[in-house]
């Protein structure tokens, strides 16, 4: 990451929602994932003002670099849907609340609706996508699938990337573990309780898959 | 006339086998595209202008700000001006352009005058309701007056559930294409075969030039059955746009405020008994608003709730108007309202008799339409959740602040299958597709469509091409109602053995066997019990040499019961075991069970994802779920998903659920699910709370703030 990025986002996340959670106490099940993991809000150093109108950026998405012209407040949740077709991420609450555009951008899970696509540029961006190429499933995403963890299905790729990155950091949880891990993403459909069974089988099938 | 009856129980390959459903690699892997993932090329992107205001009417409109925005492509006004607008949210003007934000911009440049009239948008205060109240009616069984003067024992209560929204993921909204003469829309709707002439008359041309495309669809619970405004004006924009596509979903606070409610429902309760429980007398005072239009629909009919045979009642309903955005059908309309109240009132009389609200649901099950379901219901569901360990008389009367209860609701409903037509066609290589105008809102209507097709062929359910989503296939009912699994597996069963029938007459000459003595089974056409006089599937299927058949089959809701495929009248018992901090206010659920029938269970995986999610629903609207409005700006104030909160994850507790799946039950034939178990959860929660703390909180949701109010109402008195 280019020291230019690293300024962008510390001053971005002085007034970042997670910032106010944090300071607040709430949404502890977000929290104690790492999902939204302490920032400090130093001082940053002025960075050139970019925008009003379109900037070409780069967005490097399941490893691939595309090339983009968004504006500076699109976020990266709408612009991989809408610029780049990526819609496996939704657009639901669209001000982080319901975790239905879960990404994970640095290896750390994030709401695509609160992230703006010119924060993104430069970093490894990570959606449903990439889990696996058609017609494979991740394990995660079969676990989904053989839990019956999903209705309608809208909530479901939030979900499952929450899923993957709660169990990168946590590969062998508890059931209150998953509990407080998947406290930031909402289902409306009522598919919890598969999800609880989903997660937990998906964190068998991947730690037997390393150590196989 | 063919056979169309379900194999026996026991015989069942497919059918009553937990099978995991079709779309699940699709929808878990994010590939399954919804129609607000679409970007067709050329897109154009709106949004609406709507009214911040509760009552007013509008001065002036002024668009042009709008329309001379560089990539504002169409601008129309839908309300005029002169016109009155009863409710804030209300759609006034409609852009679209090269991108959300500019429409978003656009729409923000508009300039509307408005001048400001006096509204009402809370109704819980019937007294303040003034002329905006109309009463229903009275209705009388019985001598109610004579029954409350000879009770040993009565009871009285208020209890209240407020407005609460669908909340959809996917918001309502569509991508709509108007060329020439033709329009193609791909909506999120729950009645795909009807969207074309709900979107025909406003747009003045024929039904059968519209096309509509639904593969997935992200939640609807009854709020997406016509066409909408917005779909209009998608389709108008479209043509003023010169036939580029233009999407339009709406907006998180739009979607809250304008795309739906569940009606509120109050009510004053008395209630009466003998000494020994039995229960001899109702009355209801019940007052509620679905907007503007009044409504409410609590039906006379369904009161008590259940145990509508009690004797003697008095039933009073008022609607109340108020300037807050329309009620729509929401997963079993009225009913959970109605449990509320009713399982309340009914809790309340057995507290003050001193008896276990199980024996008293039980004790009184005779004035059930369904006393032996309800009684086996009732004494499963206390069984699983230790009611003869865990039930104690009202207030939970062990030391600390933790208080632990039991609670009971019930449900009843309808479900019998819609109006469904299917095509079943079959090739001469052996394919099989199956067609019809349904849609699958997430129940699993894709698999079970497919599980009854591959049950009738005696194929795997993965050699069935399932064709559903597209208006232009045979025509299905909405999804609503719980009607939808009566209606297709109704249809599919008839086209598929339709079909078959078909096979069988070119197979009897060729096998030697006349064709009533065939069968189809594990993939093979055979002489009836006898697989050495066979052949396989795609054997059978070559002798089809050019030809191609394609048989129909359809379900008329008329004559379903007698034909015995599908049945109406689903029960379903749920019970809650709560732990309330009486210090914090804060409740919370340990566990919750359903027992439900649904008849003939075709699926019982899918089945139960179903119940859970009834369950759940039932704690947001138990414990969160509120639509709050302020009176004096006259709006939503929790049109987001912050504060318009639904449970999570760590929410719910545990959930067991118990399918009734017997014979008794299965050969009632198959009744829709849908509904029926999203009814009982918030009494049971409610009834739990009361049993716990020892006092009734009289609205849900039971925040911290209700349940410290009631305690300390409790201490006052």
């Amino acid at each position: 990451m280019n020291p230019k990025d690293e300024g962008k986002k510390k001053r971005r996340s002085a007034f970042s929602r997670r910032g106010f959670l944090q300071g607040f106490g709430a949404g502890t099940g977000v929290l104690a994932t790492g999902v939204l993991a302490p920032e400090q809000a130093e001082a940053a150093p002025a960075t050139p003002v970019q925008g009003p109108g379109e900037v070409a950026i780069t967005l490097t998405i399941n490893g691939k670099p595309q090339n983009v012209k968004v504006e500076p407040r699109a976020t990266l949740c709408d612009t991989l849907r809408t610029a780049l077709d990526v819609t496996g991420a939704k657009r639901v609450c669209d001000r982080g609340t319901c975790g239905a555009c879960t990404v994970i951008v640095d290896k750390k899970v994030v709401y695509g609706c609160t992230v703006l696509a010119i924060d993104a540029a430069g970093k490894r961006i990570e959606t449903i996508e990439g889990l696996a190429v058609a017609p494979k499933l991740h394990p995660v995403s079969k676990a989904f699938w053989d839990n019956d963890a999903q209705q309608c299905g809208y909530c479901t790729p939030g979900f499952v990337m929450a899923a993957k990155g709660f169990l990168d950091r946590n590969p062998n949880p508890t059931l209150e573990q998953v509990k407080k891990g998947l406290g930031g993403n909402l289902c409306r459909c009522g598919t919890y309780v598969g999800i609880r069974k989903a997660v937990l089988q998906a964190a068998k099938e991947m730690q037997g898959g390393r150590n196989a | 006339m063919p056979n169309y009856s379900w194999p026996p129980m026991d015989k069942r390959r497919i059918m009553g086998q937990r099978i995991s459903r079709l779309d699940g690699p699709v929808k878990a892997s994010g590939r399954a595209k919804y129609n607000s993932d679409l970007n067709p090329q050329g897109l154009l992107h709106a949004t609406l202008l709507t009214c911040p205001h509760a009552h007013a009417k509008i001065k002036s409109i002024d668009t042009k700000p709008a329309e001379q925005m560089k990539g504002v492509a169409a601008v129309r006004v839908i309300s005029k001006e002169g016109t009155e607008i009863q409710w804030a949210g209300t759609e006034v003007v409609a852009i679209a352009a090269e991108t959300e934000a500019i429409a978003i911009d656009a729409a923000r440049a508009i300039k509307v005058e408005y001048e400001i009239l006096p509204h009402l948008v809370h109704e819980h205060d019937l007294a303040a309701a003034g002329t905006r109240a109309r009463a229903s009616g009275e209705t009388i069984e019985g001598d109610p007056d004579k029954a409350f003067a000879d009770a040993e024992v009565t009871s009285e209560g208020e209890y209240g559930i407020p407005v609460i929204t669908h909340c959809c993921l996917e918001p309502h909204g569509s991508i709509v294409q108007w060329s020439g003469d033709k329009v193609e829309a791909w909506p999120s709707t729950q009645n795909v075969s009807g969207f074309p002439g709900s979107l025909a008359q406003p747009l003045s041309i024929p039904a059968t030039q519209i096309h509509v495309h639904m593969d997935y669809m992200g939640g609807g619970f009854g709020s997406k059955f016509t066409a909408d405004r917005w779909d209009v004006e998608a389709a108008q924009l479209s043509k003023a746009a010169g036939g580029r596509p233009v999407k339009m979903f709406l907006d998180r606070a739009t979607e809250l405020t304008i795309a739906g409610v569940r009606p509120s429902a109050y009510a004053k309760i008395k209630t009466a008994a003998k000494k020994d429980g039995t229960f001899t007398g109702w009355q209801s005072q019940t007052w509620a608003s679905g907007g503007f239009a009044g409504g409410g629909g609590l039906n006379a009919t369904l009161f008590p709730y259940v145990y509508t045979k009690v004797p003697n009642k008095r039933i009073n309903h008022t609607a109340v108007s108020i300037n807050a955005g329309t009620q729509r059908a929401w997963r079993a309309p009225a009913h959970p309202q109605i449990s509320f109240l009713c399982c309340s009132a009914l809790e309340d009389l057995a507290a003050k008799l001193e008896m276990s609200s199980l024996d008293f649901f039980l004790k009184n099950a005779d004035l059930t339409i369904r006393p032996d379901v309800y009684r086996a219901q009732l004494t499963k569901a206390a069984e699983m959740i230790e009611w003869q360990k865990n039930w104690h008389q009202r207030g939970d009367k062990t030391a600390g602040p933790i208080k632990r209860g039991l609670g009971i609701g019930v449900n009843t409903w309808g479900g019998l299958g819609h109006a469904s037509a299917c095509r079943t066609t079959i090739n001469a290589d052996g394919s099989v597709a199956v067609d019809l105008g349904t849609q699958d809102l997430g129940t699993a209507t894709r698999t079970m469509v497919a599980m009854v097709a591959a049950e009738t062929f005696g194929l795997g359910i993965g050699q069935i091409k399932i064709g559903l989503g597209d208006s232009r296939f045979p025509v299905s009912g909405a999804s609503g109602g719980s009607t939808t699994i009566g209606g297709v597996t109704v249809s599919t069963r008839k086209a598929a053995v339709n079909a078959l029938g078909k096979i069988f007459d070119l197979l009897a000459p060729i096998m030697n066997v006349p064709a009533d003595q065939l069968e189809a089974v594990d993939g093979r056409i055979q002489q009836k019990g006898n697989p050495s006089k066979s052949m396989t599937w795609l054997q059978a299927c070559a002798k089809l040499g050019t030809q191609t058949i394609s048989e129909t089959g359809e379900n008329v809701p008329r004559d379903a019961p007698k034909e015995g495929l599908i049945n109406q009248g689903a029960s379903g018992v749920q019970m809650a075991d709560v732990s309330v901090d009486i210090e914090t206010g804060v409740v919370k659920i340990n566990r919750i069970v359903a027992v439900q029938d649904c008849g003939l269970v075709v699926n019982p995986k899918t089945a139960e994802s179903q119940v859970f999610g009834a369950c759940i629903m039932s704690c947001c609207a138990a414990l969160t779920e509120e639509r709050v409005m302020d009176q004096t700006l006259g709006r939503v104030m929790n049109a987001d998903m912050e504060f318009y909160k639904l449970a999570g994850i760590a929410d719910i507790g545990e959930i067991l659920v118990h399918m009734d799946i017997t014979p008794e039950h299965d050969k009632k034939g198959i009744i829709g699910l849908g509904e029926p178990p999203a009814i009982g959860g918030v009494a049971a929660i409610a009834n739990a709370v009361a049993n716990a703390i020892g006092v009734r909180v009289p609205m849900v949701p039971l925040t911290p703030k209700r349940v410290l109010g009631a305690l300390s109402n409790r201490r006052m008195a």
